[in-house]
């Protein structure tokens, strides 16, 4: 498997998902799971798959044929910031840096012949595919395996290297599509490398039918060759299952994840903003950072409402589930969200959710309000619904946690072994 | 003699607009016109006009061999009235055959048969006497909401003076036991029961236009063979089902008109059944065994229970939360209170919440106007919290300074009225009339509080008022006396006029609040049309 992170590494949702589901294989004895991130920090938990940094891949060869991907790959020019997975201090940094160009790509091998990885998504980001996509060749004659499964289109180069040097079939999961993050102004270069990959790919996996439509519809990619496998959730171990106690009395909705287009923050504020004209005991929180961040806080100033509404910036491992056991209202209003796992957390501790219609997640969810992200109106009410009638909030706390339970890592990776056997064959 | 019983339901419910919590406490008209006019055209035309020229042809053609029955609920009364009279007027014509017999049921076609026997009683008396007042026949047979039925229910029927009540012939009620029999009540025998045949129903209402169904299509012959193949002992074939079946449910293009003109020639022709009304087959046949539900029954979905309403938390917070706001609806004096009180109960309301989307899904869709049953409890609920909102304003003071002012200059009258009556003596120790009306301001915005316990409330605003004035005490306590005594008795009087004021009135107000609505409600134009439509009849209404 080539994935870009790996917990507890992670910026969202797609390294939980990579881990959920090589845990949720480690239950099935014939399946070894090999996962290869651009850089191992060795604190990640190894016993569902062994995990390979390719910053710790010596390349010995230096004669490498390039396919035409990765000769396009190397002319790849990284002009314009690349928004899609970007950690707070990449972003901050990324804007001071955004002068200096780097132009092509020269293979900056340290001691012993091997590349430097950050593993994140700054501003060398496209070298940084191109270099992991060498070292793919590298762990493919040197590895013994029987199907290549690369998670977005990060590692898709890699993994057509990969395939290309071993003829091994290969499974590209989707779990997110350049519409999905950028809102529509799709990056023509990410554009061509997720084609590319979804084409040379034996099988696509999609996290949802939304996905799904979208993979075939913009990528035209037939039909026949697209399956989808739906995300799942951790269960909560019993120290995070100890409900932190709330400092206040009042009604606590909350919104988390990055503050970007894709997230639809903006339309979380004019909900806040319409509930808070009627209800006095209740705060709103925006949890997380992004870029759009700035222009939440001077809406929210602007709308006088920043008493009751508060900015906590990223969220951190444990502070996640704290600001979860929190919350009374969790709402996700993205714009477009190819799965959205978020919810599923949040279920798991109790609190009812209000989802968009444009997510994913709404295919699976049954107890779940699921509105449009751009119907506030709607929005507002159900949070008001939620917040005031209590049969509801109970409704869902229960049916929910219930709902959620089902939801198990291990049955999408059941589903994903039965796509392994069907290309082994 | 075998009797074949076709009974039909006629229900609309008033439905309501998307009222969104900064709706609360502000606007108070919960209906959404445009749906409701909209739906009732449709239905009237696709299906409850052309049924009822169909069956009123048949009438005429067979006569007392061929009868039905209806029950129509309250609010589909309302609705014919306000949007199609003409409906009503069809429904009269075959009142006036005498071969058509009218059921009971509740006026709103609630449930509160489950919840509260006053409330039920209420409901039922006001049916009956609305069925009798429209169409000549005080009906002996009851039907509830949705053939909702236990032990309890039939008793308390029974104690209404009812005869015989139709329900569901659910399995689980029957076991081996067939519906094709007449039954009596498991408490009180005198209770007549009939069972709806469900098969022999559901193949006409839900499978008839099934392609997939493997009788398809049916024919009246068919289905006369299937009556023909019952047991010969069986007494009687008991078809419920919604009216809107037919042309509705089962569109015209599906032939089920020409199947139901067709079958009275095949059950002459081809059977030796006879069509007989529910109170016929009462009349006609002895009840074979007692028939027991411990446990409410209906007749919807494959559980014949009342999951359907109250499956859920949702739909019983919301259920529960209605009813407790009975005591509150019972002091109130406005007719629009009524009016709402009424609309909310209706069973509909509740089915919108059913979260059961797994086995009846389909049926469910059908009849809902919410995207899911989130929406239609927090709809149903922000419009509750505004309604007891009214309430209790109502019962805090009268937020209308047309109806304050009316309250006092009643007052007036009636203190002169009285004051008349006094000994001139003691009448020339009374207070000035500039200190009379300032009293009298006080009390009229204590009006609503006094209503709640009147005798007491005057009793001591009388004794404040001449205590001020240095009377001498004894006078004063006689006069305070007398008018505690007198006063109730008035006190009723202008209660009963005001509330009749208040209904002449309200034609007004509601004009008023629907062109809000509408307002709102832009960017459908037709809705303008429709309100402008709606005003008219309303008018005319009022005049007569």
């Amino acid at each position: 498997m080539f994935g870009w992170e790996f917990p507890p590494h992670i910026t969202g949702g797609l390294g939980t998902a990579c881990y959920g589901l090589t845990k949720g294989l480690s239950r099935y004895k014939d399946v070894d799971v090999t996962f290869v991130v651009p850089k191992a920090y060795g604190d990640e938990d190894q016993s569902s798959a062994r995990i390979i940094g390719a910053d710790g891949v010596h390349i010995k060869e230096r004669t490498f044929t390039f396919s035409d991907f990765l000769r396009k790959m190397k002319m790849i020019e990284v002009e314009s910031l690349l928004v899609p997975y970007l950690t707070p201090e990449e972003f901050e940094k990324s804007f001071e840096t955004l002068s200096e160009k780097e132009i092509g790509v020269s293979l900056q091998t340290r001691v012993r012949g091997r590349l430097r990885f950050t593993g994140t998504y700054g501003k060398n980001l496209f070298q940084e595919i191109s270099n992991y996509a060498l070292v793919a060749t590298v762990l493919a004659h040197e590895h013994h395996f029987d199907i290549i499964h690369a998670h977005d289109w990060l590692t898709y180069p890699a993994a057509l290297a990969a395939k290309a040097v071993s003829g091994k079939p290969l499974v590209v999961h989707v779990h997110a599509t350049d519409f999905d993050r950028s809102g529509g102004s799709v990056n023509p270069s990410v554009y061509e490398i997720e084609r590319k990959g979804m084409e040379a790919a034996d099988k696509v996996i999609t996290v949802s039918n939304l996905t799904r439509e979208t993979v075939i519809q913009k990528y035209g990619i037939p039909p026949e060759k697209v399956i989808t496998i739906y995300n799942a959730v951790d269960p909560l171990t019993e120290e995070e299952r100890a409900r932190e106690k709330k400092g206040i009395q009042e009604k606590i909705v909350t919104f988390l994840g990055r503050i970007t287009l894709q997230k639809g923050p903006e339309y979380f504020i004019e909900a806040a903003n319409k509930v808070l004209q009627r209800m006095d005991n209740v705060r709103f929180v925006m949890a997380g950072s992004g870029d759009m961040l700035h222009r939440m806080i001077r809406r929210a100033a602007r709308l006088r409402i920043v008493d009751r509404f508060h900015f906590t910036g990223f969220l951190r491992g444990d502070d996640v589930q704290k600001m979860f056991s929190l919350s009374d209202v969790y709402v996700m209003p993205s714009v477009s969200e190819p799965f959205g796992i978020s919810p599923l957390e949040a279920m798991q501790s109790s609190v009812p959710v209000i989802i968009s219609y444009q997510s994913g997640v709404s295919e699976v969810l049954k107890y779940a309000i699921k509105v449009n992200f751009w119907d506030v109106d709607a929005m507002a009410d159900a949070i008001y619904g939620i917040l005031n009638y209590d049969a509801l909030s109970d409704f869902f706390k229960k049916y929910g946690k219930e709902e959620v339970l089902q939801m198990k890592w291990e049955n999408s990776a059941g589903k994903l072994r039965e796509v392994y056997k069907s290309l082994c064959r | 003699m075998k009797t074949i019983c076709l009974y039909f339901q006629v229900h609309q419910p008033f439905r309501f607009r998307r009222y969104r919590f900064f709706d609360i406490g502000h606007d108070h008209y919960y209906y959404d016109d445009y749906s409701n006019e909209s739906i009732l055209h449709k239905v009237a035309q696709k299906c409850y006009l052309p049924a009822n020229t169909i069956l009123y042809n048949l009438i005429k053609e067979y006569g007392s061999r061929f009868k039905v029955s209806f029950s129509i609920s309250g609010t589909a009364i309302d609705q014919f009235r306000l949007y199609a009279p003409e409906v009503l007027e069809s429904f009269k014509k075959l009142a006036k055959t005498g071969y058509v017999e009218f059921l009971a049921e509740t006026y709103a076609h609630s449930l509160s048969s489950l919840i509260n026997r006053e409330e039920f009683e209420a409901q039922v008396t006001k049916h009956r006497e609305t069925i009798k007042e429209i169409f000549g026949q005080t009906p002996t047979v009851f039907r509830n909401t949705e053939l909702v039925y236990s032990d309890e229910i039939g008793a308390m029927i029974a104690d209404m003076g009812f005869k015989t009540v139709v329900t569901e012939g659910a399995k689980h009620i029957l076991g081996w036991k067939s519906p094709n029999y007449v039954y009596c009540n498991a408490i009180n025998p005198r209770l007549k029961v009939l069972l709806r045949n469900f098969k022999l129903s559901d193949d006409i209402s839900f499978r008839f236009s099934n392609k997939s169904w493997n009788e398809y299509p049916l024919t009246a012959d068919k289905y006369v063979a299937w009556l023909n193949a019952l047991d010969k002992k069986e007494q009687t074939v008991n078809i419920f089902m919604d009216y809107e079946t037919f042309g509705e449910h089962q569109d015209q293009n599906t032939g089920i008109f020409e199947f139901l003109k067709a079958l009275p020639r095949a059950v002459f022709s081809r059977s030796s059944y006879h069509f007989a009304t529910p109170s016929d087959v009462a009349d006609r046949h002895q009840p074979i065994a007692a028939i027991s539900a411990l446990h409410p029954i209906s007749w919807a979905d494959e559980e014949r229970d009342i999951s359907a309403w109250l499956g859920n938390e949702l739909q019983q917070a919301a259920f529960n939360k209605l009813y407790s706001l009975r005591q509150l609806v019972l002091k109130s004096n406005e007719a629009q209170i009524w009016e709402d009180w009424k609309n909310l109960q209706t069973a509909d309301h509740f089915y919108y919440m059913s979260t059961k989307v797994l086995s009846d899904g389909e049926v469910h869709k059908y009849f809902n106007p919410y995207d899911s049953p989130y929406d239609a409890f927090i709809n149903y609920m922000n419009i509750l919290s505004d309604f007891e909102i009214r309430l209790k304003q109502e019962h805090k003071m009268p937020s209308d300074p047309a109806y304050l002012m009316k309250l006092l200059e009643e007052k007036e009258r009636i203190i002169e009225d009285l004051s008349k009556q006094i000994p001139p003596n003691i009448s020339s120790k009374t207070p000035s009339k500039t200190l009379k009306t300032k009293t009298m301001k006080k009390e009229a915005t204590k009006a609503k509080k006094e209503q709640v316990a009147p005798a007491e409330k005057n009793a001591k605003t009388a004794e404040k008022a001449p205590a001020k004035k240095t009377v001498k005490k004894t006078t004063a306590k006689k006069t305070a006396a007398k008018k505690a005594t007198a006063k109730p008795a008035a006190k009723k009087t202008t209660a009963k006029k005001t509330a009749k004021k208040t209904t002449a009135k309200k034609a007004a107000p509601k004009k008023t609040a629907a062109k809000k609505t509408t307002a709102k409600k832009t960017a459908k134009p037709a809705a303008k049309k429709a309100v402008a439509k709606k005003a008219a009849p309303k008018k005319a209404a009022a005049k007569k």
